[in-house]
């Protein structure tokens, strides 16, 4: 595998009871892009996510990332390589303060997370740096907060803060801007562009003007399998693109 | 918050250690005894049910296996009565781990009918096996001296002796909350997907909050059965399991005290209400559907939820 690839899938299937999901899919996402996986509902792409991430395990094909073949790997071991994933729903753990969501995702390097005899005033060194995070997103004002209170375009943010606390190399974004007002897509388009810098991001995203914006490279997934994959200028164009989007929306 | 000395919580703490100490000398001390250990085995469940979201329908067992090692342990092999603790305990741990390892793999209700089943099993053993004593259990066991000095035969000194172990097991309940491991197991109890995705591994988290609760569910066990100087078939039976999950509910899950307070309510009617014979069930019964009706959070949980509001 060359050096600038960070993930490929070779083959990727996941079969349910003999309905085909996702049918030999191969990817390749290079490393420092923002790559998006987009494509009418049922095309795979959240089944594809929950492959990588090993939330699911595949019926055949394999996943390399970084060159390591990581197919059969526990999903936490897989987050613990740098492989980081949101939600589709906003994933936010609701009765932790905002601080607390965030330093969960800071508290597992310290090492002492099975350490049941010690203080949770341990934890305090990590304040700085969860608030650091926090005002990155402009969430340092409600630090203390009950997450459950927050809005919901406050909640999104609050999840790409606590997934960055982990500074993945690869960050997947399962639909970072669903159900969101326009003001709130803006907002968040600035944070994914912002935090793109080092890393790579893997994005399934249903707002075409969000993609158009944001990703280098586009993959267009349909009943399972790879479309058509290019830049969103190339995508768009693509005669066989059109004519899934518009046979989706028959 | 007082910068230099005790916040509300902690006053009320301080008041209730105070009670504790007097109890003996306005109660009847057996009767405190056995609140003592119903309070840490019901609050050692909920540290499993409150704080890791997991429901065990068998744990009776820990307590029922904590007594009768306890005991047997004094019996056959004459050992002192902190060693005789330690093994009850230590073989309650020993079963946590098994129960846990095949149990933590599933959630809700699959997870109730496995611990349920292995309870069932536990049960079976200690009816069938010769050293259980059968129907009759263990009976007239000797406490012994504490440390070879301190003669317990005497149950104010007792009272005290217990007391110190159920404050000892709060102590770690409470601790094992406000850990670092304690933030994770609240987190996976939050939202488990989420905190896979962080890289935590929740099976081997919600395994080493079983294991605890069934230690210290052993420890209850073993002192419980050293109060009364007897184990039987009831410390095992899944009426007890059931009845830990009343007491837990009925005092607040998720609340530091309500278990407590709960195990002293569930004691308190059996002990009062004694007279009225098998009425109790029913009576018991009917304060739990009342509760669970008018204050879902328990009543702890429920004055928690006043104070918050007024303060």
């Amino acid at each position: 595998m060359p050096d600038d690839v960070i993930l490929e899938t070779r083959k990727l299937t996941k079969e349910f009871h003999g309905f085909v999901a996702v049918n030999s899919v191969d990817l390749r996402i290079r490393r420092g892009a923002i790559h998006a996986l987009i494509g009418p509902n049922g095309a795979g792409k959240t089944t594809v996510f929950n492959l990588l991430t090993r939330f699911l395990p595949a019926t055949s094909g394999s996943v390399i990332y970084r060159g390591e073949d990581i197919t059969r790997l526990r999903p936490a071991a897989v987050a613990r390589k740098g492989l980081v994933r949101s939600f589709q729903i906003s994933a936010v753990f609701p009765k932790l303060t905002v601080l607390e969501n965030v330093r969960v995702a800071l508290q597992r390097k310290l090492g002492t997370s099975f350490h049941f005899w010690r203080t949770q005033r341990t934890l305090a060194v990590l304040d700085g740096r969860a608030l650091e995070l926090l005002a990155a997103f402009d969430l340092d004002d409600y630090a203390h907060a009950i997450t459950v209170e927050l809005p919901y375009g406050r909640k999104r943010a609050l999840e790409l803060a606590t997934t960055l606390a982990l500074e993945p190399e690869l960050m997947l974004l399962d639909e970072p801007t669903a159900g969101m007002g326009r003001e709130d897509v803006g907002r968040v388009v600035a944070l994914i562009q912002r935090i793109s810098a080092g890393r790579t991001i893997l994005m399934v995203e249903h707002n075409l003007s969000v993609v158009a914006d944001l990703s280098d490279t586009i993959t267009v997934l349909a009943r399972g399998s790879v479309l058509a994959e290019g830049s969103y200028s190339e995508v768009s164009r693509n005669s066989a693109v059109l004519e899934a989007y518009i046979g989706a929306e028959q | 918050m007082i910068a230099a000395g005790f916040n509300r919580a902690q006053w009320g703490y301080a008041v209730l250690v105070v009670v504790g100490l007097a109890a003996p000398f306005y109660v009847y001390p057996v009767f405190a005894m056995n609140v003592l250990c119903l309070a840490l085995f019901a609050s050692a469940f909920n540290l499993l049910l409150g704080y890791s979201g997991l429901l065990s329908f068998g744990h009776a067992a820990f307590l029922g296996a904590g007594g009768y090692v306890t005991l047997e342990v004094i019996r056959a092999w004459r050992l002192p009565i902190e060693l005789a603790i330690i093994v009850g305990t230590v073989v309650a741990v020993l079963l946590g781990i098994i129960f846990g390892a095949l149990a933590i793999r599933r959630s809700g209700i699959y997870f109730a009918m496995i611990t349920l089943g292995f309870a069932q099993v536990v049960y079976f053993l200690v009816l069938q096996m010769p050293w259980t004593g059968g129907e009759d259990g263990l009976q007239g066991v000797s406490r012994g001296k504490l440390l070879g000095i301190v003669n317990l035969q005497g149950n104010l000194a007792m009272y005290y002796f217990v007391y110190a172990v159920f404050l000892a097991g709060f102590w770690i309940i409470h601790r094992t909350i406000h850990s670092p491991f304690g933030h994770v197991l609240r987190a996976i109890r939050e939202n488990e997907p989420r905190a896979i995705s962080l890289g935590y591994d929740v099976d081997r988290y919600k395994l080493l909050a079983f294991v605890i609760s069934a230690g210290l569910s052993g420890l209850a066990g073993s002192m419980k059965a050293l109060v009364v100087q007897s184990a039987n078939l009831s410390d095992v039976h899944w009426h007890r399991s059931g009845a830990v999950v009343l007491m837990t509910l009925l005092g607040g899950m998720g609340t530091t005290l309500g278990p407590s307070v709960g195990a002293l309510i569930v004691a308190a009617l059996e002990n009062y209400l004694a007279s009225y014979g098998s009425w109790i069930a029913v009576i018991t019964g009917g304060v739990f559907i009342a509760c669970v009706l008018a204050f879902r959070r328990g009543i702890v949980g429920e004055i928690r939820a006043l104070v918050k509001r007024s303060f």
